[in-house]
């Protein structure tokens, strides 16, 4: 018998989200700025990422080297996330991590000079695209599959005890959700009550292992019923969906309640990363048809909160955005190899 | 078990990974316990190209990706071995081990120990490491001196095609959990900075190489360079170029670090009287230091000179490419450190 034909199929338990109030047209227009400043982020990244790799395809080569993982399709979790949170709130990243931090107002400039391996980066270029920590958004990422959930915790018990409402939200994917790291970060959370969202952006894959073959239960949200906490799962990559779920976990936080799960069903458009041919892939057809941005363009077109010359605006106001910090970046030194053992304590360190 | 060094034979021009992908074929055709575990082997064949084909060829039953739950993966490996399959399971980068440590350090490698014999655990950890492709500190790693120093587990590194072969055939007849670390930069992959010799002779058919003997990858009589993995490669350029100036440099590919082989390292050391130790592996508390006390242990006056290390000073792997090769030991220092000696 086959491991697939084996796994118990477990009904999901997903919470129906309840019909969200319309939402303020101001913050329709928010939402899809953001999303669209995300995607051209990600658009510049990926042409400089590919700028100079050859000939044929080297990894380490080029303006932008190594591995590459960009989030276009999951902008509306982003969005719709961040648009609760203010820089005083921390936010928790995985390998995937641009959209998160583009949509939490980590500077641009300075990601972008850490991506491009430059002096002037977030991490003066020693941590690269999965490393980015900006003290000024509390944001942080980790390339350690679930290993972003823990640190969080912290940052929500340093805010409990600080005395404020602030939060920590903690993004995973759905193939992360199954690495021992999640169970034990929600149970923890669960606890002690700790002001932690979970973010579980569910874009079907990990890697090239589908959802179905990685996780024994089709929710998450039921997972975190295990752990005595609510757990909501968004179906389809709606941002206003997203926006409401959200606002629902962080006011519940905020207000003293602990932790809560939020699972979006997302959508991976580009590779797993960059140079995935993708020849396991076989969801692809049409897949430019579930483009969440043109989608939501088009609601919004639909409900004359945008016509497209604004739509045309905000997109040439992201892209001009972008090129700046592409500028920056291109225009920065790189680090001086004599420093290339720096940092590995800190200096004025107390002992 | 018998082992036998290469059978003569007829021989193929492969890659590094497909030379392991062909151990695994003839291996899992050769005995039905053997099986293949890991993230994205499967349909994808490996980040690495480590499974390439083996899903088409042996089927989901024998090829099985897993959800990304090392913990749970490694120890079902554990505990396949202990029932008598031969696992090999694939953590997809060596910097992961610190998720599932307690199965690998815990389990795997003492249960042989703590049962008195009783029990054995004949599985292989197979595990991709190094850098110099800027993937940051979490994903360019060797590691392969933590494994070393964690008494229980043999450890294995083959730099070329052959000894790929030779040794993933030999660890899936161990008895013991064996780590097979492959560096990707001697795996051959097409998207990555060519090395020339990534890409070898192999011998087809039943070819074994022992776990626990080191190999000279080339003879020479004025300084010996011990050293494994992608940087036996950088130390056989450095080897190439030094010869133009009339020095002969013996470098001596480890192959295995559990066991080490310390005659061949006394044996070359005592014929050149002096030693350089090149390793991608932090310095500190590692390989490079276990090669030099392996001469001065037995006796220090085998060496006219004082040895020299050549590892990646003890800090993280930078991201950016400069600084990234500026501590990882590449052609120049290797160069340097054999001149340096030369000079006593
Ligand atoms: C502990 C650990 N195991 C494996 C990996 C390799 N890896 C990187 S991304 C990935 C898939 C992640 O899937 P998911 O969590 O669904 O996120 P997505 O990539 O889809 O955004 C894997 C297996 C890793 N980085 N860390």
């Amino acid at each position: 018998m086959s491991i697939d034909a084996r796994r118990a199929g477990v009904p999901a338990q997903a919470r129906e989200p309840a019909r969200p109030a319309p939402l303020d047209p101001e913050v329709r227009v928010e939402l899809f700025e953001t999303m669209v400043l995300c995607r051209s982020y990600e658009e510049a990244i990926l042409a400089a990422y590919h700028a100079d790799k050859g000939p044929g395809f080297d990894i380490g080569k080029g303006l932008v080297p190594g591995e590459m993982h960009l989030s276009a399709g999951q902008e509306p979790v982003a969005a719709g996330v961040c648009a609760h949170l203010t820089v005083d709130d921390a936010v928790t990243a995985t390998h995937r991590p641009h959209h998160l931090a583009v949509a939490h107002g980590v500077d641009l400039r300075r990601m972008t000079a850490e991506i491009f391996g430059r002096e002037t980066g977030l991490g003066r270029g020693r941590g690269g695209h999965m490393h980015l920590f900006d003290p000024a958004t509390h944001f942080s990422c980790s390339g350690i599959i679930a290993e972003g959930y823990p640190p969080a915790l912290g940052q929500a018990f340093a805010f409990l005890r600080s005395g404020t409402d602030r939060v920590a939200v903690a993004v995973t994917g759905e193939g992360a959700a199954n690495q021992g790291a999640f169970h034990e970060s929600l149970n923890l959370a669960a606890l002690w009550a700790l002001p932690v969202v979970f973010v579980v952006e569910d874009n079907d894959w990990g890697i090239s292992v589908r959802r179905s073959a990685s996780t024994s239960v089709s929710s998450n949200a039921v997972r975190a019923a295990a752990y005595g906490i609510p757990g909501e799962r968004i179906e389809d990559n709606d941002v206003e969906a997203v926006y409401a779920a959200a606002g629902r976990a962080v006011a519940h936080a905020r207000s003293g309640r602990g932790p809560s799960l939020v699972e979006v069903r997302t959508l991976r458009m580009w590779g797993h990363f960059e140079g995935d041919a993708q020849g396991y892939r076989d969801d692809l057809d049409g897949i430019e048809h579930r483009d969440p941005i043109t989608r939501y363009e088009q609601v919004l077109l639909d409900a004359d909160l945008l016509d497209t010359e604004t739509a045309a605006g905000i997109r040439e106001r992201a892209r001009e955005r972008v090129a700046d910090a592409v500028d920056f970046a291109r225009e920065s030194p790189l680090p001086d190899p004599s420093t290339a053992t720096d940092y590995v304590f800190a200096e004025e360190a107390s002992s | 078990m018998s082992i036998t060094e290469t059978r003569p034979g007829t021989s193929r021009r492969l890659t590094t990974s497909k030379a392991m992908v062909a151990a695994l074929t003839e291996e899992m055709e050769r005995d039905p316990s053997v099986f293949y575990l890991g993230e994205d082997v499967g349909a994808y064949g490996g980040i690495f190209g480590s499974t390439t084909g083996l899903l088409e060829r042996f089927g989901p039953e024998r090829v099985i990706d897993t959800p990304i739950s090392e913990t749970a993966f490694i120890g079902l490996g554990i505990g396949a071995a202990v029932e008598g399959m031969r696992p090999v399971v694939e953590l997809m980068f060596a910097d992961f081990l610190g998720v599932c440590l307690d199965q690998i350090y815990n389990h795997m490698a003492k249960i042989h120990f703590e049962s008195g014999g009783h029990v054995r655990v004949p599985m292989v950890l197979a595990t991709a490491a190094g850098g110099g492709y800027s993937d940051g500190a979490q994903h360019s790693q060797c590691l392969w001196g933590t494994f070393a120093h964690l008494p229980g587990m043999k450890v294995v590194v083959p730099s070329n095609p052959a000894d790929a072969k030779g040794l993933m055939t030999a660890a899936i007849r161990d008895d013991n959990p064996v780590v097979y670390v492959f560096h990707k930069g001697v795996m051959g992959l097409p998207w990555m900075a060519k090395n020339p010799r990534s890409t070898d002779e192999v011998p087809d058919g039943e070819h074994v190489v022992p776990i626990g003997k080191a190999r000279i990858a080339r003879a020479g009589t004025d300084v010996t360079v011990v050293t494994l993995s992608l940087s036996v490669h950088h130390a056989l350029d450095v080897a190439d170029t030094l010869a133009t100036d009339g020095i002969d440099v013996e470098v001596l590919d480890l192959r295995s670090l559990v066991p080490l082989d310390r005659e061949a390292i006394l044996g070359s050391v005592s014929r050149t009287g002096r030693l350089v130790v090149v390793d991608e592996d932090y310095q500190s508390f590692g390989v490079s230091g276990e090669v030099v006390a392996t001469v001065t242990d037995q006796d220090p006056g085998l060496l006219r000179a004082p040895a020299r290390r050549v590892a990646t000073p003890d800090v993280p792997i930078p991201y950016a490419h400069g600084l990234e090769y500026a501590v990882l030991p590449r052609h120049d220092r290797i160069e340097r450190a054999v001149r340096d000696v030369l000079q006593w």
